[in-house]
């Protein structure tokens, strides 16, 4: 048992408790609910805005195999990861102020609501609510377990236990106090990746010997680690550029991600939403990886990549400040895992339940539900994860991928492109995540590149000619 | 259900229009900086390398002074050509 550790998280769980108690009373008090409890009543200020976009998109496998991969890597894969600073600003200016009006306008709370008003087809509904659930389930579930292997390597907790601990922990809060819990605690375990990953980095130079004695060790190893072409120089420019697709640009079609592109309070909070979020995410993942990096001089023969920040942090620390540290990635983890959640709990409830079961359904019932079905989808994954599957890093990129294949064109012609209509839509998601799933299983990295980039190219294609060729436009209807 | 009506001639979406196209100028700027000088500097035997602050410099200027660019780059276009305009119908600014 290792208190110094258990005693951080412990003190960690308190205040996320905390948060979503408050956060419940918004909740209990709101006369918009479904405003309110899947989107915080939109009234997130820049900074909480930023965090919570940064700390959602950033998960276990950044926090986890990001610096694992790049202590194998060595710099190449550090370039590799700073594709991710698009992130901070790409987002919320592609889908931007136009965005947030036409959400507004159309009171979408989901992803799913606003492209079932953009295109007006059940089928476009139906669709993109069974990719949601398929693709975010699956990196729900990656992700929890990649939660309580934490746990369990911190505290020495057997994996039921740390299950436990972790399950509750997100089910809670997530159920009683929404989005704006989600938000609130974002932004708190933001702070805390921040600045987790900033002393580790320092603590890791100077035990290091400083950074020019670093690269030196590293070249001497092996040439390789200080080139931008990986330890084996297999990562081609082409490969390592495709990454600004899957993690950056592509990033505006997470439902997730796309989805706090509507909660912003007015423009003031997108603008400074923006500047922070680009700084921090550029912050968090450089130091991130380079706290990958400049670990393996300093500890030379790690085996299991995802353990790499968890040791390197207990070796280079002292306890209590390690077990602060590692309180980071468990941070970067459960931002991930509870936006999905309720995500998820939003397509059911919102997209598809009060679509085509119950559309009349009353404010008090749809209350209880929404607690009931967040609550009851906890417990499915909590069952999936007793029995998990190995390498996070990979089912996450694939349901990554997936989701961008699918929703990229939908969501972002949808907003600027008034001929696109619903056959473009649907055949653009068809393409997408079919091709996309072809591509992975029979022929990974076409021309080089990961498939995201061409299944993402093919879905343009079908979304443009789809939309051209069914020539009515229902530009009349949804546009001027 | 009754769509609601979108004005494609709202003055808002000109701006926002503008505002996501220097997003996508943005994104182009930083690949390429970033790409010049990963693979521009690093394309040589590693024993030619120079340093910048103990790092080899394709990798000082791609990845830790790109950074630092792009946020002095972001802050000033945010400043000169972000515009403040209600979201709402009824907003007041």
């Amino acid at each position: 048992m290792n208190w110094q550790a258990i005693f951080p998280l412990l003190l960690f769980l308190i205040i996320i408790f905390a948060v979503g108690i408050w956060a419940g009373k918004y909740v209990k008090s709101t006369n918009s609910f479904l405003q309110e409890y899947f989107l915080g009543g939109r009234s997130l200020g820049g900074f909480v805005l930023a965090m919570t976009m940064v700390t959602t998109y950033g998960s276990a496998s950044s926090f986890l195999s990001g610096p694992g991969t790049a202590y194998n890597q060595g710099l190449g894969w550090v370039l590799l990861s700073m594709s991710q600073l698009t992130t901070g600003y790409f987002v919320l200016m592609i889908l931007g102020k136009k965005f947030a009006i036409v959400t507004r306008k159309y009171k979408a709370v989901t992803i799913v609501d606003f492209l079932k008003e953009r295109y007006q087809s059940k089928w476009v509904v139906i669709l993109s609510s069974a990719s949601i659930l398929l693709f975010l389930f699956s990196a729900m579930s990656a992700q929890w377990i990649g939660g309580s292997r934490l746990i369990q390597s911190l505290t020495g907790f057997s994996y039921m236990t740390a299950l436990f601990i972790f399950s509750i922990s997100v089910i809670v809060y997530v159920v009683i106090g929404g989005f704006r819990a989600v938000a609130i605690t974002d932004t708190l375990q933001g702070v805390v990746m921040f600045l987790g990953t900033l002393v580790l980095l320092i603590a890791l130079i100077i035990a290091g010997g400083g950074v020019p004695s670093i690269i030196a060790d590293l070249a001497e190893e092996n040439p390789n680690l200080i080139t931008p072409f990986g330890s084996n120089g297999d990562l081609t420019p082409a490969y390592v550029s495709s990454f600004w697709v899957l993690v950056g640009v592509g990033v505006v079609a997470l439902p997730q991600i796309a989805v706090r592109a509507m909660s912003y309070k007015n423009s003031k909070s997108m603008h400074r939403g923006i500047l922070i979020s680009t700084i921090v995410v550029g912050f968090i993942m450089l130091n991130m990886h380079l706290i990958g990096v400049f670990a393996r001089p300093v500890m030379p023969g790690v085996e299991i990549g995802d353990t790499v920040m968890p040791l390197v942090a207990q070796q280079v620390l002292p306890n209590w400040l390690a077990g602060i540290i590692l309180a980071a990635p468990m941070a970067a983890i459960m931002t991930t895992v509870n936006s999905l959640l309720l995500l998820v709990s939003s397509t059911i409830v919102k997209d598809i339940y009060l679509n085509y079961i119950e559309p009349q359904a009353r404010e008090s019932r749809v209350k209880g539900l929404s607690m009931w079905i967040t609550g009851i989808l906890g417990i499915i994954v909590i069952v999936m994860s007793l029995n998990p599957p190995d390498l996070i890093i990979w089912l996450n990129l694939f349901s990554m991928g997936g989701l961008e294949a699918t929703f990229i064109w939908p969501i972002v012609m949808g907003l600027y492109w008034k001929k696109g209509n619903k056959y473009g839509a649907i055949a653009s998601m068809l393409t997408g995540v079919s091709s996309y799933i072809l591509f992975e299983y029979f022929y990974p990295q076409p021309f080089g590149m990961h498939s995201v980039v061409t299944s993402i190219i093919l879905a343009f294609i079908a979304y443009v000619g789809f939309s051209l060729a069914s020539g009515k436009s229902i530009a009349a209807t949804t546009g001027r | 259900m009754d769509k609601p009506d979108i004005n494609q001639d709202d003055y808002r979406f000109k701006i926002a229009n503008r505002e996501a196209l220097i997003g996508i100028g943005l994104v182009l700027f930083n690949f390429v900086w970033w790409y010049g000088f990963a693979y521009g500097l690093g394309t040589k035997d590693p024993s030619d390398y120079t340093y910048v602050l103990g790092l080899p410099s394709w990798f000082f200027y791609s990845c830790v002074l790109g950074f630092i660019v792009m946020i002095i780059l972001i802050a000033v276009v945010l400043k000169l050509f972000f515009i403040d305009i209600p979201l709402e119908d009824d907003e007041e600014i």
